[in-house]
């Protein structure tokens, strides 16, 4: 194993991290602010990656594709958030287990009615192909280093929005009382609308930045969306520092574990089944380690209020 | 009609419907619908378990595929080891006897949910869901991962596994099975629910607080249910291992919990006889709406959709009104 | 005097930079009704929850008939025999109002792992709940779920509950609250007669009740118990006049 190996798979880890943060980002305001649990958020996810690689292939051009992706991520979430979301809030979780769970199975197949079975292709941009340097005989795809740099910026982004404008003050006042904002003459209605759509832009965002390093399908969504929660939850639901955190941890840790540990355990022992036992394994270490952080912190690592 | 009534009358049209379902088909000469009536009652089954932890405990687990699925592994693996005759762990052989095959079914279900459960419990509200979900998450990618039986290609189950005096090959005889198997599962659910256990299960649903102050401390009591629920859902897996020959990794997949969340709330949460309502909808939609159209899962969604937001006592709750605890 | 069946000594609990009981000692003794009063964010609920087990002291320790019992849980602490009624109406709210006493007297009787025979066919939980609802005048209402009982109703099922649990000490957290000027008299004279069964820690806003009932009376303000003592040492004491009953008055 070389050095350069290592640094490729950490930093895909790194890429993998932002990316899953973009996803828990939007999961995590949503709970935080409304107290819902959306689990439809991977479908915002697959929508942003079918209508970015939909206009990208008509248009020729990937970043129109993109922003249409977003924009038709966004817009599906404020469709779903006025028709449906909106009856869940005053809901037990199970009620809102379900309904979403609906919405899954609704936006899923009708996904597929309208792109057909088949996956799409989504290529990557010409200016973003082909690999950089980055010194000591070390190459990298320089698409995934720009999906570094865009989840990057999309985290200092959101950390100006709700330190530093309008919209992030109720929604910090969201999060800590929401007969607060109801007196401070905010518009819940609207405010909510606008939260969930943000979400949904990011859920569109990574769907559409990562479907052209994977397929475009039905039901690509899904794994991302489960990522998603075993990252908020470990962050702390509600906050979107622990959500960074949590995304870092699990891309970090999931990455190098496929990496390392079917290694590790060809080391160890002889068994020829060594290796995958050690892929098995390493399958599951962020399931272990949600389950261990959950264990000794019930509330996450950075528990959003009290 | 008395509520009360109307509710024991739906739950004989039940009972007696999927009984008759089978013998009709016989008489017709379409096997199929045997199987799909032993489909549904292996599903209710299953979520007859999780009823008792979701609709009288509260407990949404949305984990239950890993007791579902580790049922179906069990009858997978002992038949496996059977046909084989290479013995299992520690020297054991493998079984094909159905025998032998539930009570380890059973007994490893419950194991598994005493660990889930202990470490799950503490928390609650969405915590509590999504840790649930992490456990099971954690077995389907273990069994993915794991060659030796499969792995993501899954197992198959060469020749069905035997009880004495039947012939599983029959689909009839295998309807027999399941039906009795769910039969004593309601048994035994109504039996839990009136009891002592049932009422402070019950009462620790609506309102933690009160039962602890009364000197009922309500953990021991949840994970009672919840290592009875994994128990049941086990067995059901592995009958359903057995229906279909075939056990694989999607047994334990996340859809299969969801699955068996809505069969509770379509049919009614917490009732007797919701899960088997709601099992006879979920498959019966499957085939009227599957032979119409391949996305026959939207018109499931609409629906499910429907009945969260304007239905919420599910088919039983709408026909014989609001459960009462006189 | 007697032994106490409750004693709190030194007994503190800051949350954050509050501190919401600071030093509190106490004690209730067999055949008394001992009032806590005080104005509100004095602490008394703080100190409720505190003696329930709901939350646990910083420091100090509460034993109860001989035991320290600071460590221990709700539920084990409600099996020793404390039985608490709930300020905000607190029962569960589909059963009836005998499911919710036949509830209690499960949990004092056990066995709430007993899994096979029916509860409502068990004599030993039937007649009882409903002789305990006659004691409190809910005889009538045996059948109705709690949660759509009266306010009053609710109120009178919550003591009911406490008396099924047959505690060798009372916790009662505003029990007059919202009775109504005639309910507020029956209950006050059924629990001059409750005192007889167990020593009651009766929290109450409702003066009239307090100076009726109480034997001893203490003080709490700011967390700390200002003064303790017969209603006509507390009428009679400076400090508490400042601190409370002058503002009462003025209002």
């Amino acid at each position: 194993m070389s050095l350069a190996l290592f640094i490729e798979q950490l930093l895909n880890g790194v890429q993998f991290g932002l990316m899953l943060f973009l996803m828990a980002a939007g999961l995590t305001l949503v709970f935080g602010v409304m107290g819902l649990i959306n689990l439809a958020h991977g479908s915002l996810y697959m929508i942003g990656a079918f209508i970015c690689a939909g206009v990208a292939a008509a248009t020729g051009n990937f970043w129109i594709g993109l922003a249409a992706g977003v924009a038709a991520a966004a817009a599906a979430g404020a469709i779903i958030e006025m028709t449906v979301i909106r009856r869940l809030y005053d809901r037990d979780h199970l009620d809102q287990v379900l309904a979403t769970f609906a919405l899954i199975l609704i936006l899923s197949e009708g996904t597929s009615m309208l792109f057909g079975p088949f996956p799409l292709y989504l290529s990557r941009p010409d200016s973003l192909a082909g690999t950089v340097h980055l010194g000591f005989g070390f190459n990298y795809s320089l698409y995934r280093l720009a999906l570094i740099g865009f989840g990057i910026a999309v985290a200092v982004g959101m950390w100006l929005l709700i330190t530093r404008t309008q919209l992030g003050v109720r929604i910090r006042a969201g999060e800590s009382d929401r007969e607060m904002i109801a007196a401070l003459g905010v518009n819940i209605k609207a405010l909510y609308t606008v939260v969930f759509a943000l979400g949904a832009a990011l859920a569109g965002l990574a769907g559409a930045l990562v479907g052209s390093i994977q397929s475009v399908q039905v039901g690509m969504g899904e794994p991302v969306l489960i990522l998603a929660f075993v990252v908020i939850v470990i962050g702390g639901i509600g906050s979107i520092k622990g959500a960074l955190v949590g995304a870092l941890l699990v891309g970090v840790i999931d990455t190098m574990g496929r990496f390392l540990l079917p290694r590790l355990f060809d080391l160890l022992f002889d068994a020829g089944r060594a290796t995958d036992i050690g892929a098995a394994i390493a399958s599951m270490l962020i399931y272990m380690l949600m389950a261990l952080v959950l264990i000794l912190r019930p509330k996450g690592l950075f528990p959003a209020h009290g | 009609m008395d509520e009360s009534r109307k509710e024991f009358w739906l739950n004989a049209v039940l009972l007696v419907g999927l009984f008759a379902t089978p013998v009709i088909a016989m008489m017709i000469d379409e096997p199929f619908y045997v199987t799909l009536a032993t489909r549904v009652a292996i599903f209710a089954l299953a979520a007859v378990g999780l009823n008792l932890a979701l609709g009288l405990g509260g407990m949404v687990s949305f984990g239950h595929a890993l007791y579902f699925g580790l049922g179906g592994y069990v009858a997978g693996i002992m038949a496996h080891h059977a046909f084989s005759g290479m013995p299992m762990v520690f020297g054991l052989s493998g079984s094909d006897q159905m025998l032998a095959i539930w009570p380890v079914a059973m007994l490893l279900s419950g194991l598994v949910a005493l660990v889930v459960g202990v470490l799950s419990l503490r928390t609650s509200g969405i915590f509590f869901i999504m840790i649930t979900l992490a456990f099971a998450q954690m077995a389907y990618y273990f069994a993915i991962g794991w060659p030796t039986y499969g792995g993501e290609d899954g197992l198959p189950i060469l020749v069905r596994n035997q009880f004495p005096g039947l012939n599983t090959l029959q689909t009839w005889h295998m309807f027999l099975l399941a039906y009795g198997a769910l039969v004593i599962a309601l048994a035994v659910f109504a039996m839990l629910r009136n009891a002592r256990f049932g009422a402070a299960l019950m009462a620790i649903r609506q309102n933690p607080e009160r039962v602890a102050a009364v000197g009922i401390s309500p953990f021991g009591i949840k994970l009672a249910a919840f290592v009875i629920s994994g128990m049941i859902t086990g067995l059901a897996g592995a009958m359903m291992a057995d229906l279909n020959r075939f056990v694989s990794p999607s047994m334990l997949s996340w859809h299969v919990s969801g699955e068996l969340i809505v069969i509770c709330i379509l049919g009614g949460v917490g009732r007797l006889f919701g899960p088997l309502a709601g099992a006879a909808i979920f498959v019966g939609f499957e085939v009227i709406f599957g032979g119409l159209t391949q996305h026959w899962q939207f018109w499931l969604g609409l629906v499910l959709l429907a009945v969260v937001l304007f239905a919420r006592g599910g088919v039983i709750g709408i026909i014989a009104g609001r459960e009462r605890h006189g | 005097m007697a032994e106490p069946v409750l004693e709190l000594a030194g007994v503190s609990k800051s949350f954050g930079a509050l501190k919401a009981t600071d030093d509190v000692s106490l004690t209730l003794v067999p055949g008394e009704i001992h009032a806590l009063i005080g104005p509100n964010g004095a602490g008394k609920s703080t100190l409720m929850a505190l003696v329930s087990g709901r939350h646990a002291p910083d420091s100090g320790h509460i034993a109860f008939r001989g035991r320290d019992v600071s460590g221990l849980s709700v539920a084990q602490r409600a099996r020793l025999g404390l039985g608490r009624s709930f300020q905000v109406s607190s029962l569960i709210p589909e059963y009836s109002a005998r499911r919710n006493v036949m509830l209690a007297l499960q949990a004092r009787q056990g066995h709430s792992y007993r899994m096979v025979w029916p509860v409502g066919r068990d004599r030993s939980l039937t007649e009882p709940a409903q002789a305990i609802l006659a004691r409190v005048g809910l005889e009538g209402r045996a059948s109705v779920p709690s949660e759509t009982l009266s306010h009053g109703e609710r109120r009178l099922l919550e003591i009911a509950v406490a008396l099924a649990l047959e505690p060798a000490a009372f916790l009662l957290d505003e029990p007059m609250a919202g009775m109504g000027a005639e309910g507020g008299r029956r209950l006050t004279a059924f629990l001059d007669t409750l005192r007889a069964e167990a020593p009651i820690l009766l929290v109450e806003h409702d003066m009239d009740a307090v100076f009726a009932l109480a034997d001893r009376i203490s003080v709490l303000a700011n967390g700390r118990v200002i003064a303790t003592g017969s209603v006509a040492e507390i009428r009679a004491d400076p400090a508490v006049r400042e601190a409370y009953l002058g503002e009462e008055e003025g209002a």
